[in-house]
């Protein structure tokens, strides 16, 4: 006979088991896994810390980062959210993690290096108020009386009072509330229990929060830190009729707020494809979700503006090449860019060079003259960036020359196997 | 052909920078002490390391060249690749002989050769950090094997430190047969004296604690449940977390 300490002892294991699977499964669909914009060292007698610049501690089969335990304090709701896995009306197993079974999960992984710190979220019981209490005791459970010092990434509930959205700023790192669609009348058509009011009201607390916070650092250093990694937000692409104009518009405007540190893109997973307010789709629409995460970080990291990457007469990204040669191609005016002499802002408009080669070249060219070779040592993808430069060397062939359309057409050509190439020597002839 | 001839040490190297200024002839080749000289080598002198020597050629470089640029020469000597003594012998050559730092011109091939190999082990110090993975033994010390290409485990130490303060850890180099540990206040370097310990990277079942099964089985649990299958993308999987990590990783085994 077992002893019943060690019977109790494997069923508890094999319970926590499934309801860490069912949990995850539910959270999955949550794009955002960073870790980063918090900096903080280890406290004695805590536990982890913080780097600014995130860590993925692994990979997903499907190439996502991940870096935080994310994870579902329960995943019962009483939404019916027509996109969304755990909507009320799907009949999927349910489960509810309890505080010190989440906290322990939480401080063990920590303690193997599997992650970061912790993502939570949460389906909505009762109403706003109440989950979010249990949200914020969770995680208060976990600095306070545990002093784990890791990251931690909460979601903020819609709806939920200022109060409580103060409350959960003072434990985590980063809070969130989704945006879903860019419309309010498409959030209403598929998820009718919110509206925009109730995501952009959380979202303002958390930013009066953090201008706050600031303000009171600045004559208190010892005051305690309110979301210091700020906020993001997340956008469902392909499930409704929004045009890539209006999704990139939206996320210009949130990165106007100074606590918005990232916008997500999430391509559309019919998990729900038996509800006919939804279209049916073979494929999430991964190309489409790529360009706009590209379209994103030339706002970002590129000096873009929104209007300069999707206009009236081009309200779609182009799908068969990405947003930045798209722009070059639209403006051949700019080009060709002289490398040795050009402003860095304009070095980085040019295609084929990113953010780390440009500044390359703007450090190297103050010792001599910067060759065409001597950029594809940088690693300048010269096979774009030949059609838009001139580097001290010969005239070559640019985008004045060639056309924006044989450019077009040289850079989008698909490679065909060996097997089904035709003969090198023919030269190819381009009619316009 | 000149050649040197140095104990493949660090100090090493930096006193054999020391000897040919002072000797003013430059080699076109370093070797390891007992290598095979080659063909038409007109000349061999043989560096006997002495680390006053070293510490006054590091000293010079300190002053010439930014605390990152000091610091990349160590990543590029780390990195253990065929060679990279002589490209470090070429780059200390290059600063001392210029009058302004040539720290930023990328365009000298040398300098971007650096600065490249400093990279590559940087990333590489990053995916330990990443990818470490610790297994609890049964007297309550973390144990992590890696292998990784380049000596890059000395470079991550002080991450550890600071994360895993309260909590005693080992981080052993299989490849190189050296180690770490920790005992909640210091830093040590060791060696193992058996590597029976650790049947294909994973903790031999005896020494592990009590819930250490559990935890693994749970994080393997996890990350299949993460995956989205509509999404599966095989190539981007493998480019982001290398198959020759996957040795010692809970998740991969």
């Amino acid at each position: 006979m077992f002893p019943s300490k060690w019977l109790t002892l494997y069923s508890m294991n094999e319970a926590i088991l499934e309801k860490l699977k069912v949990l995850a499964e539910s959270a999955k669909y949550d794009v955002s896994c960073a870790s980063s914009g918090t900096t903080r060292k280890n406290i004695p007698g805590g536990i982890g810390n913080a780097q600014g610049w995130g860590i993925c501690h692994s990979f997903t089969e499907d190439g996502r980062c991940v870096s935080l335990l994310k994870i579902m304090l329960t995943n019962h709701c009483i939404y019916d959210c027509a996109y969304c896995i755990n909507r009320r009306s799907n009949d999927l197993p349910r489960a509810t993690f309890s505080v010190s079974e989440l906290v322990e999960l939480t401080i063990e992984f920590y303690r193997r290096n599997y992650i970061e710190g912790l993502f939570l979220s949460s389906g909505v019981v009762r109403n706003p108020d109440y989950t979010m209490e249990r949200l914020v005791r969770a995680i208060k459970d976990l600095r306070t009386v545990h002093r784990f010092n890791g990251y931690i990434h909460m979601k903020s509930i819609p709806g939920a009072s200022e109060q409580l959205v103060r409350e959960a700023g003072l434990y985590a790192d980063r809070l969130s509330v989704n945006v879903e669609f860019p419309t309010e009348q498409n959030l209403k058509l598929l998820a009718p229990e919110k509206d925009h009011a109730s995501v952009y009201k959380p979202m303002s607390f958390i930013q009066q929060g953090m201008l706050e916070n600031k303000e009171d650092r600045r004559k208190f250093r010892s005051a305690p830190r309110f979301a210091p990694a700020g906020q993001s937000t997340q956008m469902i692409v392909g499930a409704t009729s929004e045009n890539d104009k209006q999704i990139l518009q939206t996320s210009a405007a949130l990165y106007q707020r100074p606590s918005m540190k990232r916008v997500y893109y999430s391509g559309f997973i019919p998990v729900n494809s038996y509800d006919n307010r939804l279209p049916a789709l073979k494929q999430p629409p991964l190309v489409r979700e790529n360009r706009l995460y590209q379209a994103d970080w030339l706002m970002r990291f590129y000096e873009f503006k929104v209007d300069e990457i999707v206009d009236d007469r081009y309200p779609d990204l182009d799908l068969e090449i990405d947003p930045k040669l798209s722009w070059a191609l639209r403006h051949p005016e700019v080009f060709p860019v002289d490398v040795n002499k050009a402003d860095y802002s304009l070095i980085l408009r040019i295609p084929g060079i990113g953010v780390k080669s440009a500044k390359l070249i703007v450090m190297s060219r103050r010792y001599a003259k910067i060759t065409g070779s001597a950029l594809k040592k940088m690693g300048v993808v010269m096979k774009k960036a030949q059609y838009f430069i001139t580097c001290n060397e010969l005239p070559v062939h640019t985008v004045h020359e060639a056309s924006p359309e044989y450019v077009r057409k040289v850079l989008t050509e698909k490679k065909l196997p060996k097997s089904k190439q035709i003969d090198q020597q023919q030269l190819s002839l381009i009619f316009e | 052909m000149i050649v040197f001839r140095y104990d493949k040490t660090y100090e090493g190297l930096l006193t054999a920078v020391f000897d040919a200024y002072f000797r003013k002839t430059f080699p076109d080749k370093l070797l390891g002490t007992d290598d095979i000289e080659p063909m038409f080598a007109e000349e061999s002198f043989t560096v006997i390391t002495q680390s006053d020597k070293a510490a006054r050629v590091w000293k010079s470089l300190e002053k010439k060249l930014s605390a990152n640029a000091c610091n990349m020469l160590t990543y590029v000597w780390l990195s253990e690749e065929e060679g990279s003594d002589e490209l470090l012998f070429q780059y200390i050559r290059k600063t001392v002989d210029s009058k302004r730092t040539i720290e930023t011109n990328f365009a000298d091939e040398v300098v971007l050769k650096v600065h490249k190999l400093a990279m590559k082990v940087s990333k590489e110090r990053l995916r330990m950090i990443q990818f470490v993975r610790f297994q609890k033994a049964a007297d309550d010390v973390f144990f992590a094997p890696v292998s990784p290409d380049h000596n890059c485990l000395p470079l991550a130490i002080d991450h550890f430190q600071d994360r895993f303060a309260d909590q005693k850890w080992i981080l052993y180099d299989t490849k190189r047969d050296y180690g770490f540990y920790y005992d909640l206040k210091t830093v040590t370097e060791m060696t193992l004296e058996t590597s029976a310990l650790f049947p294909e990277g994973k903790l031999d079942e005896a020494l592990m604690a009590e819930d250490e099964k559990l935890f693994q089985q749970l994080w393997k649990t996890y990350f299949k449940s993460m995956a989205i299958k509509e999404r599966i993308n095989p190539k981007l999987h493998r480019q982001l977390m290398p198959k020759r990590y996957w040795k010692y990783m809970t998740e991969k085994q």
